[in-house]
């Protein structure tokens, strides 16, 4: 019936500084950013994969009214929103190396796992993004 | 960076990062004037803004934390109680014993005997079996 997990979505609060982190300082590209007049369609990518992309959000109107997008906008900023995205990649260590120097918030520092070597991040809104080597090649 | 935010999105997010400041170096005394400065806050406001924002004081928090280590510990683990006891912060064995009794409703070596956890992302254990508070753990 499906062939794949295509879209995910985590919600920012601003979408210029969502591109500084995920594209800037992760290494992501732009996959779509378009304005299509009721909202800004911005999606991106790992490079290379053109199955996978992630909606960068803004919660708002006409989605949801204004109280309801302050509520969002609260558990966000609180990490309450469960938008954990997970990235794999070939080298934990390297990549965690990179990325500490690039300045990004580290939650937690590879350590290994039964599954393989994971750390943790957190982006400028509250959003935490796991990333891990798998040992099992089939999970990447 | 162009303020975006609310005072309350800022205030949340600065809390957040203090409380992941607290996450990394669980086993660590409490140090509220290092982790106010994170939260960018006075000390007095610290406590008082954390337990706002999060439910619970940033002591009880860490509390938890340290307790939710030592569950994953005994039961992925065969590292003794004591050693246990004093990779997650207590510096007391009978500290430790009481207060993980208290939060999850038997002593460390009963709990060890349920068994094994089973694997699952590194940061779901963390949050879903952390104990709920005190003296609620089933």
């Amino acid at each position: 019936m499906f062939n794949a997990i295509s879209r995910s979505q985590l919600f920012v609060l601003d979408q210029d500084e969502a591109l500084e982190f995920y594209v800037g300082k992760l290494g992501l590209e732009v996959a779509t950013d378009q304005d299509l007049g009721f909202m800004r369609w911005l999606t991106v990518r790992v490079p290379g994969d053109p199955v996978r992309e992630i909606l960068l959000e803004k919660p708002g109107a006409p989605v949801m009214d204004e109280a309801t997008a302050q509520q969002v906008r609260e558990l966000l900023t609180k990490g309450a929103v469960a938008g954990a995205i997970f990235l794999t990649t070939d080298d934990a260590r390297s990549t965690f190396e990179t990325l500490r120097d690039r300045g990004v918030e580290i939650t937690d520092e590879p350590t290994e796992r039964p599954y393989g070597i994971d750390f943790g991040i957190r982006d400028p809104f509250g959003n935490a993004v796991r990333i891990g080597q798998m040992f099992d090649a089939g999970q990447g | 960076m162009v303020p975006m935010s609310s005072a309350a999105e800022e205030s949340n997010r600065a809390m957040l990062r203090a409380r992941d400041a607290m996450d990394r170096g669980y086993a660590a005394p409490l140090d509220v004037p290092t982790l106010a400065g994170i939260a960018h806050t006075s000390e007095a406001h610290f406590i008082r803004t954390f337990k706002a924002t999060f439910g619970e004081t940033p002591h009880r928090y860490l509390q938890r934390r340290r307790i939710e280590r030592a569950m994953f510990l005994l039961r992925a683990t065969d590292t003794s109680v004591t050693d246990i006891c004093m990779e997650v912060g207590f510096t007391s064995l009978g500290t430790f014993g009481r207060t993980f009794a208290d939060i999850v409703g038997e002593s460390p070596t009963r709990f060890r005997a349920r068994g094994p956890i089973p694997d699952a992302p590194t940061c779901f254990v963390k949050a879903w079996t952390r104990p709920s508070s005190f003296g609620e753990a089933s």
